[in-house]
């Protein structure tokens, strides 16, 4: 099953990987002996950081931090989307250990059902104020999750990773030829989320991109506090005895298909409101929104920030987020590096793969189990 | 009886991989199972626990058709395996691999007593408590499948190989630990391929070949069985 590498030699592998332990455990040593007021100061600094970045007054001290070629709130709006869904398909791949490679899918399925619901070129002309849609997109992204999840989640690992690539690929072909859905031309003025200033204008505009990466901002907040409650519960000990041993979790009396099932729903719920927050902010929608490499983007962004840790999702979906959008506008010997994203994307991937295959930050837990893998490799040899 | 097994079949994909077994455990008993690698010893408990549905056949355990039943509640009604090798989960402590084994359980007390007692009867994962699954050796890993089965508390204890790959002298010791379990009053259903050792231990026996069972008695009538000394004990 484990494949061997052929990549620099185990010494240089250990020097490196060494290296970089040592400068890791040190600074979650630290953090883990600091006392609890410094976690809870620096934690409050951290996010009173992030709310206040995308103030003008505020970025522009930050070197080469904002982008130089596109809108720096507009980018911090579209990191914040991926960190979310980044938390969300962490617990479907990360905690539970499921290969999910057509996540993007259920974003889909939030964005066009919010769409449908409130756009005056729907064909329905229900024409529903956005708040009210938002609760009916989770629903049915989480309804959408369960009726793919029931087949397909009694089959183990490569057969999952390719039944949701198929799905992710449904949506998207629905999206381009359904005449319901609308193709090309797409969804427009779908409403904004509510909410007035005292002078009369909305909150959430056309122009200002700000409210809207505030308002996710909360909502990863929200979603992360759930996310960690239910992890440090019973249902996150099943999750995580899925994914060390399947055979063992139901062995110990773990039912492991409705667990499964479980973090299949919360997932998608999480990616449905991803997209019916983009879908609010964007006020359009159409089938280009939604190709593939969006999946494969947000699950390389999971393995590469460390999976199986929250903070790791977060790292790793705001870092490769953030990433593809600072190549627009440098230019290299009269060569646009923005094209050129995805190859400097693949190649980070790589060294990371070769040199720390258990992400940026992984749990500890995680680490472990790569230990233990890696035994079983040599053992096999 | 604990545990009827009646005329089970079981297929893997098209390869049959038991025809037609019966067996019994009764209450108390230590019943082993021997037999050369492929034989059906591991798929017989798969069978059991419910990991693998049967294709014909009817499984029994303490009065009731669990033939049909989810491994899960299997669990809950008080069968619990101890799987073979490493069936631990690397990444979490002793401990917490022990907490796994009380899953199904919500007496918090009776829970806390049965840690003292696996901690006490493997003074090895006591000192290890803290120490990741994956970190242990074969040995302690073998332990620690054995004592997360005990934590759930089971009516009938199964062992898949619980001496492979030990050493000689461990392979002493957790015999010793098994016939001091079933003596606290566990019943004990044991697949090995070290004949010898279980045979001595178990009350009964049965021998499986190639998906059948090709003979049964008491532990000392095989070990003494001139056919079964010949494919199985070894001239010394």
């Amino acid at each position: 099953m484990t494949t061997t590498v052929n990549g620099p030699s185990p010494e240089q592998r250990e020097a490196f990987t060494t290296r970089l332990r040592h400068g890791r455990e040190a600074i979650s040593e630290r953090w883990h002996h600091a006392p609890r007021w410094v976690r809870w100061a620096l934690l409050a600094a951290v996010i009173v950081f992030f709310y206040a970045l995308p103030n003008k007054e505020f970025y522009q001290y930050l070197g080469p931090i904002p982008t130089p070629g596109a809108n720096f709130t507009q980018v911090l709006f579209t990191v914040s989307i991926y960190v979310l869904m980044a938390v969300g398909l962490n617990i479907v791949v990360g905690f539970a250990g499921l290969l999910d490679l057509g996540y993007f899918g259920f974003f889909a399925v939030g964005a066009y059902t919010v769409a449908v619901l409130t756009s005056p070129s729907s064909d329905i002309k229900t024409l529903w104020p956005w708040l009210v849609v938002v609760p009916i997109a989770i629903a049915l992204t989480m309804v959408s999750g369960v009726m793919l999840g029931t087949p397909t989640l009694r089959l183990r690992g490569d057969y999952l990773a390719l039944v949701t690539l198929g799905f992710a690929e449904m949506i998207r072909i629905a999206a381009v030829s359904s005449e319901f859905l609308k193709g090309q031309r797409g969804f427009n003025q779908i409403p904004h989320p509510p909410g007035q200033y005292a002078d009369g204008r909305p909150v959430f505009g056309v122009l200002d991109a700000r409210p809207y990466y505030w308002l996710v901002l909360t909502l990863i907040i929200l979603v992360v506090i759930g996310v960690r409650n239910l992890t440090h519960s019973r249902v996150g000990r099943a999750w995580i005895s899925i994914r060390e041993d399947e055979d063992a979790a139901q062995l110990m009396g773990v039912p492991t298909f409705k667990f499964k099932l479980w973090a299949f729903a919360a997932g998608a719920a999480i990616a449905g409101l991803a997209g019916a927050l983009f879908a609010g902010k964007q006020n359009f929608v159409n089938s280009q929104n939604f190709e593939l490499l969006n999946s494969i983007i947000i699950l390389a962004a999971v393995i590469f920030g460390g999976s199986g840790n929250i903070v790791g999702a977060i790292v790793g979906g705001g870092l490769v987020a953030y990433m593809i959008e600072r190549f627009r506008g440098i230019e290299l010997f009269g060569i646009e590096l923005y094209e050129f994203r995805f190859l400097f994307f693949g190649v980070v991937l790589v060294v990371m793969m070769i040199f720390r295959p258990q992400g940026l930050i992984p749990n500890r837990r995680r680490a472990a189990e790569f230990k233990d893998r890696r035994k079983e490799v040599t053992v096999g040899e | 009886m604990l545990l009827e097994i009646e005329d089970v079949s079981l297929l893997y994909g098209r390869i049959q991989a038991l025809h037609g077994i019966s067996l019994t455990v009764g209450e108390g008993e230590i019943v082993a199972l021997i037999g050369a690698n492929g034989a059906g010893k591991t798929t017989t408990m798969r069978a059991i626990s419910g990991i693998r549905p049967v294709a014909s056949g009817r499984i029994r355990f303490d009065g009731e058709d669990i033939t049909k039943l989810r491994a899960d509640l299997r669990v809950r009604r008080g069968l619990c395996q101890a799987p073979e090798g490493r069936g631990i989960f690397p990444g979490m402590t002793v401990l917490e691999n022990l907490d796994m084994g009380a899953y199904t359980r919500r007496d918090r007390a009776g829970v806390a007593q049965d840690l003292d007692r696996v901690l006490t009867l493997f003074p090895r994962l006591a000192e290890r408590r803290k120490q990741h699954g994956g970190t242990l050796s074969g040995g302690e890993q073998q332990m620690l499948a054995v004592g997360r089965a005990l934590m759930s508390r089971p009516k009938l204890l199964l062992l898949d190989e619980p001496s492979m790959g030990l050493a000689p002298m461990l392979i002493q010791q957790i015999f010793n630990i098994i016939t001091e379990i079933n003596e606290q009053g566990t019943t004990i259903l044991l697949v090995e391929q070290n004949a010898q050792q279980a045979l001595a231990r178990a009350h009964r026996a049965y021998v499986l070949e190639t998906g059948r069972i090709v003979k049964s008695g008491t532990g000392q009538e095989l070990l003494h069985d001139p056919s079964v000394k010949d494919a199985y004990l070894g001239v010394a």
